[in-house]
């Protein structure tokens, strides 16, 4: 569970998260929606330690997590994937998988040359884990293609598929469904929902796409102006006058019940 | 059919041994450029004061070999001192990374203050080798000198022309080739150098991995210690050792690096011949050449004075940016 309280973060003037609280609950799909400049990556770069936030903390299961940098966010069990997809490009698929899980020993030198058996059967347990996740998101067929050429959807099922080659406490997912077409987002989506369901990910989300998050979230969290301006099922906040307003704009909202 | 024949002794002789030997070198030393460039991103300019520790400390144990009468037979002693010199070199590289830019990483800063602080590094290796060793040329080549002789390949052949190999640019060949393969099947086939080729690609992203970034700059900083240490020594057993001669190397070692592509090994290997080649061919005197041919010239006809031979590395390094900024074989454009 993560509680985020008070969170600021200030670039100069710009207030990107003027004070937002929330709460993810364990074993939820939250969504977090907001028009563009509500301050909903900021907020997750500051969770995810890219960022220090100004003021403000973060929390994991009642744990000070405030401006750990990512890689120790990571061996916490939270995971992160990127708006714009990041993989290893002159890595296979399958390599790419197999980098994410920690403590190999097949990296250090010393062990690679004096401890072979060792090195061997850790591989092959992360390589057994690699294929599992490969037959789950039905990516076989580019298994030994190299990241840097599959197309922006693969990439991003790749993402996730990364976010289960370790047992995840919790998954932040950035606009995973941005740019891909119909048939694979519903392919991500039902991935995220047996993660879910089956394995007990918790994941937050952020999203644009209306359909997609009233399919798999529950709670929605709303933000605009860097503060949480809603929060309950996708139904309630879409019918939220306030959340109309700070995605229309009040003018128009004004034209449009005239 | 004699006069074809001549030719290509000849050309072997003054242009193709030299040129694949030079190219071993400067290529060996482009990979240690390339490695930390992919790794740490930064241009080292301290990598040619690199070579030059490393080639002095394998000189400084090849004399304390020879002088207990330790030697390899027909092979340099500098071989059997090697490994003890890359260690040295190894251990060197650790001390300066963990007292200069690991401060930076932690800062996370750019690139071009590692790069100011690689000159810093630069110098204070420079006073450092000229300090134990001093400034002067030191030859350390022992055991046998030539594969080859021009002689033995005349009388051998009938020719005119002499084919002479020494044993110095026969072992920099056999050394480079198994370098390579060993270095390419690390960076492809184990996890350590996966780890490496990752970070590479991304370092925000492997940093969200199993990927322990302390690790792969270690193991970064190790293989450039090899290699810069197997480089300069083989560049001292076929030239000679002078401390400044390594300062001079660093700019057509980069201009490899360049052509090639920044952080692409393949490219650093390509890139090392195409400046090595072009260097020997554009300062070689083609008047015999021409004589053979049957065009009598007074000139040398050379194309540029092999004073200028460092010219022809920035000419290559120009065109190469202009034309293709990326480099050969595409490293990375920044």
């Amino acid at each position: 569970m993560i509680t985020v309280e008070n969170l600021h973060k200030h670039f100069g003037g710009i207030h990107a998260v003027d004070g937002a609280s929330l709460t993810i609950a364990g074993g939820s799909i939250t969504g977090l929606i907001g028009p563009n400049g509500a301050g909903k990556t900021t907020l997750f770069n500051v969770i995810a330690g890219v960022y220090k936030p100004t003021s403000g903390r973060v929390l994991l299961d009642g744990e000070d997590i405030t401006g750990l940098p990512p890689h120790d966010l990571f061996a916490k069990g939270m995971l992160r994937t990127f708006q714009i997809a990041h993989e290893f490009s002159s890595l296979t698929v399958r390599e790419n998988l197999m980098m994410v899980p920690p403590d190999q020993p097949g990296e250090a030198l010393w062990s690679a040359w004096f401890h072979p058996s060792a090195v061997r059967a850790r591989e092959e347990e992360v390589r057994a884990r690699a294929d599992e996740v490969i037959e789950f998101l039905e990516i076989a067929h580019v298994a030994d293609e190299r990241a840097g050429n599959l197309s922006g959807g693969q990439k991003k099922l790749l993402e996730l598929g990364r976010t289960m080659m370790v047992d995840a406490k919790i998954v932040f997912l950035d606009e995973v469904g941005a740019g891909v077409n119909r048939t694979l987002l519903n392919t991500i989506g039902d991935a995220i929902l047996r993660l879910n369901r089956e394995r007990g990910y918790t994941f937050c989300m952020i999203e644009h796409d209306m359909e997609f998050i009233a399919r798999l979230c529950d709670p929605v969290i709303v933000m605009a102006e860097g503060t949480v301006l809603a929060e309950g099922t996708a139904a309630q906040v879409q019918s939220d006058e306030r959340v109309i307003e700070a995605y229309l704009g009040t003018g128009l909202k004004n034209k449009a019940t005239a | 059919m004699m006069d074809i024949l001549n030719t290509l002794a000849l050309l072997g002789n003054y242009l193709i041994v030299p040129g694949i030997t030079y190219g071993c070198q400067l290529a060996l030393g482009a990979l240690g450029i390339t490695l930390i460039y992919g790794i740490l991103r930064f241009s080292n300019f301290a990598h040619g004061e690199t070579m030059a520790f490393g080639t002095m400390t394998v000189i400084l144990l090849t004399w304390a070999m020879q002088s207990v009468g330790i030697s390899l037979g027909p092979l340099p002693t500098a071989l059997l001192a090697l490994p003890f010199g890359i260690a040295a070199t190894v251990l060197l590289l650790l001390i300066t990374d963990r007292y200069v830019y690991k401060f930076y990483r932690q800062q996370r800063s750019t690139p071009v203050i590692y790069l100011i602080a690689s000159i810093g590094v630069m110098f204070l290796y420079n006073g450092l080798i000229r300090f134990v060793i001093g400034p002067d040329d030191r030859q350390f080549n022992d055991g046998t000198r030539f594969i080859m002789k021009a002689r033995e390949f005349k009388e051998m052949t009938g020719l005119r022309e002499g084919l002479a190999i020494k044993s110095s640019q026969g072992i920099t060949l056999i050394v480079t080739i198994l370098l390579v393969i060993a270095l390419f099947w690390f960076l492809n086939r184990t996890r350590a150098g996966k780890s490496m080729r990752a970070y590479s690609d991304n370092e925000d992203l492997a940093l969200l991995s199993g990927i322990d970034p302390d690790r792969v700059v270690m193991i970064a900083w190790i293989l450039t210690a090899a290699l810069a240490t197997i480089a300069g020594t083989l560049y001292g057993l076929d030239k000679s050792f002078k401390p400044f001669t390594y300062l001079q190397i660093l700019l057509p070692i980069f201009a490899a690096a360049i052509v090639g592509g920044l952080g692409s090994p393949v490219g650093a290997i390509a890139g090392g011949f195409v400046i090595a080649f072009s260097e020997v061919a554009v300062t070689f005197a083609y008047r015999k050449v021409f004589g053979y041919m049957g065009y009598e010239v007074d000139g040398l006809m050379q194309l540029l004075s092999t004073d200028y031979k460092f010219a022809v590395s920035f000419a290559i390094l120009v065109i190469v940016l202009l034309v293709k900024p990326t480099g050969l074989f595409s490293g990375k454009s920044y």
